[in-house]
């Protein structure tokens, strides 16, 4: 038995933060499995893992190594790491799952990065311009774009500090020259924190799912020197083109295919100059302000210096 | 991160007459996707353009398909843009659009030969907007500043005495090849830049000639 209980002592070493169970409990289930169903040692350690990851909202991964280290938002390089961030709240977004109790960006000094914190997990409400302390993050990844997950196992801790977070925004104007495939009245996965963008109905991670309608553009800002691809979300993208995501909705219903909206934002915005400011998420800018720029300003400036040429 | 994401040609800004005077075009790899460029005779290679101007005609010139051609005139002259069942929103726009109207062109240079011999430059449009006079004067500005970037930068290779023999540094790689291919009058682009100005601001050209 002393087998079982150095299991059990284990397990409980694994969810110490994250659940409330005691070692002896866990060893009776141990005991179950092993004494009463014949279950290898092994397969029972695994199938109480699973239920207590279950209960805790956590990933397998999240148990490889078990501590965290305190780390800045820009070292964030890799998957599924166990870190500590001391953060301020940079921007809070309209979750698109029930799942999802919080959603939006963090950043220190050095960074900032997208986070996401799960209904499930039960923890405090976090404010837009406050800091904290976060113990117990999960990092993630999807398509080289990195973020952080808080789960039950998180600690957050209110600090009565403030942290001028890294200037990784940025401001950039161009004329629209691109609007990009994936534009327009799209769907997104529904599962817990996928968000996916779906194709034909289909998301890549989860299969034929019934998709929630979101509305978004990516487009390509280029001011002749350089080219700025920029991503507006759903407020932004009907503030760009002044169509509602209910309106996008009904002119898709209308014409029974969603790319009616995208020509139709195509034919309103392309061609035309915008100065756009916002965090940058790997080769994006999050487009938060908008600006749409009209007549020139500076012609006589130009002016004398073609002159003195 | 994503090292591999291809990039994106950056759409240059040239007026009409420089345009279309690009009529050398190179690639510079073997690959038969790589992109070909058309060599600005102010020292730019341009695989894409954005143009502005006044849609003042369309014509549909295809024999068996619809193929459309229209005038878009800046204030240094004319582009000609060709657009036909690959590019079917510039098309449309062409098609439905009343002239005159203030357009701007995201859009591929094309030359090609006449019967006569000579090279002709058009542009092949990925999207035709139709926009409002003051975004059409802000890119006249905008091609403004970046031509005389331009001149100044060429200026600048060319008031250096290159070494015996050798190369143009890859910053001003295409100045140095617009010199060996076009020989260029930076001048006409220049005045072109200060009547294209001129024009936008009859009030700033008098308070300047007052103080002059």
């Amino acid at each position: 038995m002393t087998d079982l209980r150095e299991h059990a002592a284990d397990i409980h070493e694994q969810f110490s933060d994250s659940l409330d169970v005691g070692v002896d409990e866990i060893e009776s289930r141990l005991e179950t499995l092993v004494s009463e169903y014949q279950v290898p040692v092994d397969e029972a350690r695994r199938s109480i893992v699973s239920t207590y990851l279950d209960e805790a909202d956590m990933d397998r991964e999240d148990l490889s190594g078990g501590s965290t280290e305190s780390a800045s938002v820009a070292d964030i390089d890799a998957p599924e790491e166990w870190l500590d961030v001391t953060v301020k709240i940079v921007d809070l977004w309209e979750p698109n799952a029930d799942s999802i109790a919080q959603v939006g960006l963090l950043g220190d000094e050095t960074g900032t990065v997208k986070f996401t914190k799960w209904a499930k997990s039960e923890l405090p409400e976090l404010e837009e311009g406050a800091v904290y302390r976060l113990e117990g993050v999960v990092t993630d990844e999807y398509q080289g774009r990195f973020s952080v997950k808080l789960n039950s196992a998180t600690t957050i801790e209110e600090l009565d500090t403030d942290i001028e977070v890294g200037d990784d925004s940025a401001e950039v104007e161009g004329a629209l020259v691109d609007i990009q495939s994936g534009s327009g009245l799209i769907k997104r996965c529904p599962e817990e924190g996928c968000t996916r963008v779906l194709q034909n109905g289909r998301c890549s991670e989860h299969g034929d799912v019934e998709g929630e309608f979101d509305l978004r553009i990516k487009g390509v800002l280029d001011d002749g020197v350089e080219i700025h691809e920029t991503i507006f979300n759903q407020e932004s993208t009907e503030e760009l083109t002044g169509i509602t995501l209910e309106e996008a909705q009904e002119m898709a219903m209308d014409a029974l295919d969603t790319e009616v909206v995208v020509e139709e934002m195509r034919e309103t915005v392309l061609g035309r100059y915008y100065r756009v400011s916002g965090p940058t998420l790997g080769r994006y800018v999050l487009a938060n302000d908008i600006e749409r720029l009209g007549a020139p300003t500076d012609a006589e400036r130009v002016l004398i210096r073609a002159r003195s040429i | 991160m994503s090292a591999s994401v291809p990039t994106r040609e950056v759409a240059r800004r040239a007026f009409a007459t420089e345009f279309n005077d690009a009529t050398y075009t190179f690639k510079e790899s073997d690959d038969d996707r790589a992109p070909v460029y058309s060599l600005l005779p102010t020292g730019q290679r341009a695989n894409r353009v954005f143009v502005a101007g006044t849609l003042t005609e369309t014509e549909d010139v295809g024999d068996d398909s619809e193929y459309w051609r229209g005038r878009i005139v800046d204030p240094t002259g004319t582009f000609f843009a060709y657009a036909g069942q690959y590019q079917p929103d510039a098309t449309s726009v062409l098609r439905e659009t009343e002239t005159p109207a203030y357009v701007t062109v995201v859009g591929k240079p094309r030359s090609y030969e006449t019967d006569e011999g000579d090279v002709n430059v058009s542009l092949r449009p990925e999207s035709i907007s139709v926009v409002d006079g003051a975004t059409r004067n802000r890119w006249v500005v905008e091609t403004a500043e970046r031509t005389l970037d331009r001149i100044e930068s060429f200026d600048a290779v060319a008031s250096e005495t290159p070494p015996e023999g050798g190369e143009a540094v890859a910053a001003d790689e295409y100045a140095a090849m617009a010199d060996t291919q076009y020989d260029p009058d930076l001048a006409t682009y220049r005045d072109g830049v200060i009547s294209a100005l001129e024009d936008l601001e009859p009030e700033a050209d008098e308070e300047l000639a007052a103080e002059v």
